[in-house]
């Protein structure tokens, strides 16, 4: 009973850092459409970014973090501008393609400015520990926790009181009647884009602060699809519940089918879960239902 | 697909319309290709016919994914898997039943063919972004089972096949790797051709333009979905089981997702849904590293880069993929249709 506890406790630890980073892909999807496959690479650039302030500049916390910030958010736009505006309106698949080539662009780009070596991040977060259920959660994954549930907070209010939340919830939900009253859909893509990086920075900040980054840092976008298309894709709740569970079950067949059958399973069993969502409800748990006319 | 046609390039019958070779000039451009190819092991080294051969094993893949994602309009991020899938079989059967490739092939293509069925069943409810995620599931799924199927598939170390022989000829050079692989390809870019030109075909491109307007004007969705993810994945087999040969060492960390992503850029760096885009396409993407890599030697001399290469190819291919998709939307083979245009009418353009 220990065991599992502990193994829901981490991963609902783990689970808050994949919904902080499902939150940017679904904000990207919600208001523009986009499937951005290049998430992770987003997490790569901001992680790095910040041990180039925290380490290699040799900067306060204090500074380097809204720097970061502010070099994600200046990412977000250049990459909207340059790259998805031309695309809107393209197929799906065309879009995807762009998306996936910036991804080798982002990498890349990381990997001959950084190389490809380890890097130990600092420790930037004060020490915090708490016991649950008998059960002791590690500093870091506290603060991740605590980060997304801020951020889901944050978002909510963000989305229900601001002029800008209404007019990105406008422009989502129906592109030509929102062109129509006035809403500038093409400042609103590019607001999108530049909160998603900077939501991704901070999970690459937060995995960071949970171990030591590396170019591998990219693969956690690919686990924003299971966990976006239980929650449903344009649904930001959705996005917090989804990466909670896809973090509990991911830990959990680690620690009880892995022993049977062997290595790999923690990572698999999120995409089973996927194809079965997709089999019986492929809008997810909160997602809008598509419905499609001739 | 739409591709403009030039001024004066206009046809009297649906026959004439078709047809594969629209002038007799294509028909002979073509067979003196062919000849040329014929002869070109006699004076090629080994590390350029090591070049066609894989160039030849991935336009086999390529106009598969074509086939489902080209003409069917169905996006797979699975297509590496399946490629595996193909590999694995031959593989298993040559080193385990020692069977010979005239078995082996086939088999490599069936296997896959199931394998593509099965993960092909989401397709019936779903498309879009959501199949892309089914096929990244299949992708995931399949490296699972190859990494741990370790009784059959060698698990991490993988297998190590034999040179095979073909009808008690042993092909055991590049050079005869050139023919056997060559013969495939040009069988398999020929199906795909004429595929595109019969009811099925038809039926596939119908989906690819509206699915909802097929459905309406008689199409079995579901049939002709599943028909393009085994179709698809044959073709996949066959490429798998033709590298398995050829490259002899097969493991897991062949047949990853960014393998997936190579042979989608093949397609549309090419031109989505032309035979002869694939064709483009397979042979950019096969060849861009070996081009990269030769200029990074040579410049490596004077600029100190050798050493950021993978993050060099990494950076240019993304590039690459992202100018074709904003500049040259239809890829490849459109840039060579209007060439073909531009000089039709030459001096006389308008």
């Amino acid at each position: 009973m220990r065991f599992f506890l502990q193994l829901v406790v981490t991963g609902i630890a783990v689970g808050s850092i994949y919904a902080l980073i499902a939150l940017g892909f679904v904000l990207i999807y919600k208001s523009t459409r986009i499937i951005n496959f290049a998430q992770g690479e987003l997490v790569l650039i901001g992680a790095f970014t910040a041990f180039a302030f925290l380490s290699q500049a040799g900067l306060p916390p204090a500074l380097a973090l809204p720097l970061t910030v502010v070099v994600a958010v200046v990412l977000g736009f250049t990459v909207e501008r340059l790259l998805l505006r031309p695309m809107l309106g393209e197929p799906v698949i065309a879009v995807i393609m762009v998306t996936l080539g910036l991804a080798g662009i982002l990498k890349g780009s990381a990997r001959a400015i950084w190389g490809s070596v380890n890097r130990p991040f600092p420790d930037i977060f004060p020490a915090l520990s708490l016991r649950l259920f008998d059960v002791a959660i590690p500093g870091p994954f506290l603060w991740g926790c605590l980060i997304a549930g801020a951020c889901l907070v944050a978002f909510t209010l963000f989305f229900r009181f601001s002029t800008w939340g209404v007019t990105m919830r406008a422009a989502a939900n129906h592109q030509a009647a929102a062109l129509s009253i006035g809403i500038d859909v093409r400042r609103v893509f590019a607001l999108s884009w530049a909160i998603a990086a900077a939501v991704a920075a901070l999970g690459g900040v937060l995995l960071g602060a949970i171990n030591v980054i590396d170019m591998n840092l990219g693969a956690i976008g690919l686990k924003v699809f299971p966990v976006v298309i239980l929650g449903g894709l344009d649904s930001i709740p959705g996005a917090i519940l989804g990466g909670l569970l896809i973090g509990i079950l991911e830990n959990l067949s680690g620690g009880f089918i892995e022993p049977w059958v062997g290595g790999g399973v923690k990572a698999v069993a999120p995409f089973v879960v996927l194809l079965l969502i997709l089999l019986v409800r492929p809008y997810g748990l909160f997602g809008t239902r598509e419905i499609e006319r001739l | 697909m739409a591709l403009t046609r030039p001024c004066g390039d206009f046809k009297r019958s649906w026959e004439a319309d078709e047809a594969v070779f629209t002038t007799r000039f294509s028909r002979a451009a073509l067979t003196a290709f062919l000849v040329v190819l014929a002869f070109v092991p006699l004076v090629a080294g080994d590390f350029w016919l090591y070049l066609l051969n894989l160039c030849g094993i991935a336009l086999v893949g390529a106009q598969g994914l074509n086939i489902l994602t080209g003409f069917t309009g169905q996006i797979s991020l699975g297509h590496g898997a399946f490629i595996g899938v193909g590999a694995y079989t031959a593989g298993i059967l040559a080193t385990k039943l020692g069977a010979g490739p005239a078995v082996a092939l086939p088999a490599a293509g069936v296997a896959a063919a199931l394998v593509g069925l099965l993960f092909g069943l989401p397709s019936l409810r779903i498309k879009g972004f959501y199949l892309a995620m089914a096929t990244l599931a299949a992708q995931f799924i399949l490296e699972y089972l190859f990494m741990q199927a370790a009784p059959l598939t060698g698990g991490a170390q993988g297998l190590y096949v034999e040179r095979p022989a073909l009808f008690g000829l042993a092909i055991d050079s590049d050079a005869k790797f050139f023919y056997l692989i060559m013969a495939v390809a040009a069988l398999a870019t020929a199906g795909a051709r004429n595929l595109l030109r019969t009811d099925v075909g038809r039926c596939f491109v119908a989906i690819r333009d509206r699915d909802i307007a097929a459905d309406l004007i008689g199409v079995n969705l579901f049939a002709y979905k599943q028909l393009a993810f085994a179709l698809s994945s044959f073709y996949a087999g066959i490429a798998g089981g033709l590298l398995a040969y050829y490259v002899q060492a097969i493991n897991p960390q062949a047949f990853t997702v960014l393998l997936s992503v190579d042979y989608l850029a093949m397609i549309i760096i090419g031109g989505l849904g032309s035979v002869l885009g694939a064709t483009f396409g397979a042979v950019f993407i096969t060849l861009l590293p070996e081009v990269l890599k030769l200029t990074i030697d040579a410049a490596g001399s004077y600029l100190p880069i050798e050493n950021i290469f993978p993050a060099l190819r990494e950076i240019i291919f993304g590039l690459l993929i992202v100018l074709f998709l904003l500049r040259e939307p239809e890829g490849l083979a459109k840039l060579w249709w209007d060439i073909k245009a531009y000089w039709k009418l030459w001096p006389f353009a308008y």
